[in-house]
């Protein structure tokens, strides 16, 4: 089964300057379900919290408590909301491919499923995260100090220092993409197997549950493992490390 | 995969995480964390008010404890003081009647004695007269006037005597 994806050549008439729609349109809705959930947990204010603001409220615990175990709340306060966003539009975005796909049979281009599993956008996610790295690195360290931590511990580490900034980079993106990708390959496989005859259906029941289970597991999983070692890389840069 | 980098897609995809990220600032865990933010403070607070009202409360029960033990001791002095005042009374009532009726006895006994006294004067003089009347009666014409006064004290005397 190849899927192709409905790209767009030349959008505005700029050359070179493409666009895969089916991850704009599942972009966009990912992020409207997070932002609902975050306005319909904040509509009802109380005190004494209910529902779903308690569940929101968990979520911001967690959060807070993820950044703490990289560095003090007080640097990391600032943090909180690019961790919220990405932890929370990550998930949304992992889970979305889950219950369903939705697949143009003639074009075959896939227009539902997770935009996480396309590399461009992982490692969009990716390189800002390590871009904002830096900027924070030398806007709360100074340029000086952020320059000499490329020669730290030891002067010679200074092309591994540069090496490591790019595969932090690469395996950031990547990871997100590499999971979620194989998440979405065996479900179309099982689909496919299950779509074939009844047979097929009988059998691939089964893995099928089992494969949805886990790629829950794996997106929730996924996602906080990109909110960490965001928070790891940013207290890298931000922290002073004597 | 995509043959090609859709750039479109990073720009996008930037600017919709962006947006995401100001309206849950703005609607989401902004209002949420100022909440619970308040509601720190509340729990601060409210712990606080029940720490000094514990400590009042304290303070009072000991206040009232002390209270009750002066009314105790009070209660204490003035039964002393009530027994002593009785006691004292007591005694002076008993005092003042063994006087009073000592006094009566004492007047009693003057008057007595007084009238004794009167008695006998009286008696005296009667006697005397009617001794006079009777000597003179029975011995006008034998004897002379100085042995009838003799005579007359004589018996008198002897009266005095007996009486």
């Amino acid at each position: 089964m190849q899927h192709e994806s409905p790209i767009y050549y030349d959008i505005f008439g700029i050359p070179g300057f493409h666009v895969n729609l089916s991850n704009i349109i599942m972009l966009t809705v990912a992020a409207l379900i997070v932002f609902c959930i975050g306005f319909f947990s904040a509509r009802n204010l109380k005190m004494k919290p209910s529902g779903m603001q308690n569940a929101f409220e968990w979520i911001i615990d967690f959060i807070k408590n993820t950044i703490s175990s990289t560095m003090d709340w007080k640097t990391g306060e600032r943090f909180f909301g690019l961790g919220i966003t990405i932890f929370l539009l990550i998930f949304v975005s992992n889970m979305l491919g889950i219950p369903f796909m939705i697949v143009n049979h003639e074009t075959h281009e896939l227009w539902w499923k997770s935009p996480t599993a396309d590399p461009v956008i992982t490692m969009t996610f990716a390189v800002m995260v390590i871009v904002l790295t830096h900027f924070y690195g030398i806007k709360m360290k100074g340029i000086k100090e952020y320059g000499k931590d490329y020669l730290r511990p030891v002067p010679f580490l200074l092309p591994l220092n540069i090496i490591e900034e790019f595969a932090n980079t690469l395996t950031l993106g990547m990871r997100l993409f590499g999971n979620l990708y194989a998440k979405e390959i065996l479900l179309t496989l099982l689909t496919g197997i299950g779509g074939a005859s009844i047979l097929g259906a009988a059998g691939a029941g089964i893995p099928m549950i089992a494969w949805q289970g886990f790629s829950i597991f794996i997106g929730a999983i996924q996602a906080f493992i990109f909110l960490m070692l965001t928070m790891v890389y940013l207290s890298h840069k931000v922290l002073d490390e004597h | 995969m995509p043959e090609v980098i859709t750039w479109g897609d990073v720009v996008f995809s930037i600017v919709t995480f962006i947006i995401l990220l100001l309206l849950l600032r703005r609607f989401a865990w902004g209002p949420i964390m100022n909440v619970m933010k308040e509601r720190e403070e509340h729990i601060s607070s409210e712990i606080e008010n029940a720490e000094k009202h514990r400590k009042d409360a304290e303070k009072y029960v000991e206040e009232q404890r002390l209270e009750v033990e002066r009314a105790k001791e009070e209660a204490q002095t003035i039964i002393e003081n009530a027994k002593k005042t009785s006691e004292k009374q007591g005694e002076d009532i008993i005092n003042q009647s063994r006087a009073e009726a000592e006094r009566l006895k004492e007047s009693a006994q003057a008057d007595i004695a007084r009238e004794k006294e009167q008695a006998i004067a009286e008696l005296r003089e009667e006697v005397g007269s009617l001794s006079v009347m009777i000597a003179s009666k029975i011995i006008e014409k034998e004897l002379d006037e100085k042995e009838q006064q003799q005579l007359i004290e004589d018996y008198v005397k002897e009266a005095g005597g007996r009486l």
